[in-house]
């Protein structure tokens, strides 16, 4: 039941959602709550499968995805930063908007209705890394993962020494706590949050070219399934610290893979499908009832 | 005085503009932007195509009113797909078991209760545990889809058939048609729904209190707004209505629960918006609940007319929302600027 393919799976499952959750993350600290996570992965997914297919590369592909989940995001920059509209209105929209757009982009671009998939689609390879995969136990869990995993592992920590140990994450999280101090402090509040809101976007593009030429290797509509949601909630589990973040995807990565795992004994799968929300939702509510007594402790001393 | 002109303006504006990509987009297609934009007029208020967008609008306004409710006091309800699509795997069940027109009442009953006590379970949720009701509402949501898939692929699976989809209802199990375009008498259930949440909100002590709560939760906890019974009170109501909306679309064509059905169309999500946009108010939330139907209903037409897919629609849709954000910002901004 429990084994290192088990644990190998969730990794997988989990990376989309960290990248999304660490671009939630680094907007959520920088002030701005972003809940277009869902829709600008789902750009990415489109823009990685038609790059891929049309240069061949699945690096370029990759690219591509970065570019167009940053280009989408300036919606949300423009219109939340600068116009000072409402984010949920914005972020919401931007969700429908995406759905809509990749949907019509798939029927013409690709003359195809719902899903595309092809043989000659190239998707990320899986690497192995020397040493560590002769290991037992420790190299089926570790090694064998597309890049994009190990990446985002590295993001995890560079962005956690961005936000801690570099005065950029120090401008930024002033930025996210006290706009006005920040502000009359020099620092420009619009260009740190046009910042996060765009590199958000990058990082949503890579979500989205883990899922659709990593974890699979096709486009479909609505793929993203509420994985951007799982991350805003991800980001609220992990109350946007880089690594609070990184343990809440892996606490939802595990759900899903255990819960795949059980659909092999007979459990329905739509039990198996609800399984990371609901573990999700157990997971906060304890974490606030530690956080409550922690409270009415420190109220009492 | 000059204020309303000014945001008429900006609003007119914001809407020629996302006409204006609009129509850009549908050049870059092929296709003549004006014979579209025809075809959607005529598809979403002519004489074949408004009962479409009648039909259309149901739904849409429903669970635009449905979430409107808790928005009033500034309580985002993220969990309307849930306690849609409870409510009408409910009313299903309830109107396959009950036979006759009693059945029909009592699904619609139980489509009602399901979504009520769902929506009131996250209410509780936040004021037990904690846990914000944006979450508490949103997580809720995918567990009561995943039991409707359940459900309609195992113990209440129509035999016979191959797709995830409940046993149809009985002729007399079914809400009466109005006309023939799948419109029911489920469209006076609506109406009767917008229409007792914009007198409660004007005249009754219930909708002061919520409306106060929007305008500053902490005032409302010194003039003595209980916040906690509040939320789980809207929370009810939002989730009411979601689930009776959802027994009214399967108490309608085709008379089932197909998994997906209410799902797909995003009834929650459009409705939400309209919502948004409309600031809860219940009459603008009606009207623009009537527009994005029209829109969709329209966007049907258009691809019939001019084999431009219809998700441009849904394109169009969004990006009118977005302007409709970005200028309402500026307004507000703008008024802050002026007022100090």
């Amino acid at each position: 039941m429990v084994d290192a393919a088990l644990f190998s799976s969730a990794l997988g499952a989990l990376t989309p959602i960290l990248f999304a959750a660490l671009a939630g993350a680094l907007c959520q600290r920088a002030g701005v709550f972003n809940i277009s996570l869902e829709g600008t992965m789902l750009v990415g997914c489109f823009a990685g499968v038609a790059g891929s297919w049309y240069t061949g590369s699945v690096w370029l592909g990759v690219l591509i995805a970065m570019i167009a989940g940053t280009a989408y995001s300036l919606i949300l920059a423009i219109g939340h930063v600068t116009f000072g509209g409402d984010a949920i209105v914005l972020g919401v929209a931007i969700n429908l908007l995406a759905v809509g757009l990749t949907s019509f982009l798939v029927r013409t671009v690709f003359g195809t209705r719902g899903t595309f998939s092809d043989p000659d689609l190239t998707g990320l390879d899986p690497i192995h890394l020397p040493v560590l995969k002769d290991v037992p136990f420790v190299g089926d869990v570790l090694s064998g993962h597309s890049a994009l995993v190990y990446v985002s592992w590295l993001a995890v920590v560079a962005l956690a020494i961005l936000l801690y140990r570099h005065p950029w994450g120090l401008r930024l999280r002033g930025v996210g706590e006290r706009p006005d101090a920040a502000a009359s402090l020099g620092v420009s509040v619009t260009r740190y949050r046009y910042g996060v809101i765009l590199a958000g976007g990058a990082l949503c593009g890579l979500a989205g070219a883990q899922l659709a030429l990593g974890n699979v290797t096709l486009f479909s509509e609505n793929m993203t399934a509420g994985r951007g949601w799982i991350a805003v909630v991800a980001v609220l589990l992990g109350r946007a610290l880089p690594y609070g973040v990184f343990a809440a995807a892996v606490l939802f990565g595990l759900a899903e893979a255990f819960g795949f795992r059980l659909q092999g004994v007979g459990l329905p799968q739509q039990a198996t499908d609800a399984a990371p929300y609901v573990v999700t939702l157990i997971a906060l509510f304890a974490a606030s009832g530690r956080l409550r007594k922690r409270r009415t402790v420190r109220e009492n001393t | 005085m000059t204020r309303v002109p000014a945001a008429a303006r900006t609003v007119a504006i914001t809407i020629l503009a996302a006409l204006l990509l609009g129509a850009l987009l549908l050049a870059a297609t092929g296709a003549n932007p004006l014979t579209a934009y025809e075809a959607i007029l005529v598809g979403a208020f002519g004489p074949d195509g408004f009962q479409d967008t009648l039909a259309y609008a149901v739904p849409v306004v429903g669970m635009a009113t449905a979430l409107a409710i808790p928005l009033r006091a500034g309580l985002v309800n993220l969990g309307g797909e849930g306690q849609l699509v409870l409510g009408a795997i409910s009313a299903v069940a309830v109107g396959l078991a009950v036979p006759g027109p009693l059945g029909v009442l009592a699904a619609l009953v139980a489509g009602t209760a399901a979504g009520a006590i769902y929506a009131a379970f996250a209410a509780v949720c936040e004021n037990r545990l904690g846990v914000p009701l944006l979450v508490t509402t949103l997580l809720l949501s995918y567990p009561a889809m995943s039991l409707a898939a359940y459900l309609v692929r195992f113990p209440m699976r129509d035999e016979g058939s191959s797709l995830p989809q409940s046993a149809q209802l009985a002729p007399d199990t079914r809400l009466p048609a109005l006309g023939g375009a799948g419109l029911t008498v489920g469209l006076f259930l609506v109406v009767a729904a917008v229409v007792a949440y914009a007198v409660i909100d004007a005249r009754t002590p219930a909708g002061f209190e919520s409306r106060v709560t929007g305008w500053g939760p902490r005032f409302a906890q010194y003039a003595g707004i209980d916040r906690s019974r509040l939320t789980v009170r809207l929370l009810a109501c939002s989730g009411g209505l979601a689930g009776l909306v959802g027994a009214i679309v399967v108490l309608g064509f085709p008379f089932r629960f197909i998994d997906g059905a209410l799902i797909t169309p995003q009834y929650t999500w459009i409705g939400l918006l309209a919502a948004l946009l409309a600031m809860a108010s219940p009459l603008g939330t009606l009207a623009a609940g009537i527009f994005f139907a029209a829109l969709t209903s329209g966007g049907f037409a258009m691809e019939r007319a001019t084999q431009v897919p219809r998700e441009l629609t849904a394109v169009l849709q969004a990006v009118l929302i977005i302007f409709l954000a970005a200028a309402t910002g500026l307004l507000r901004k703008r008024k802050g600027a002026a007022g100090g």
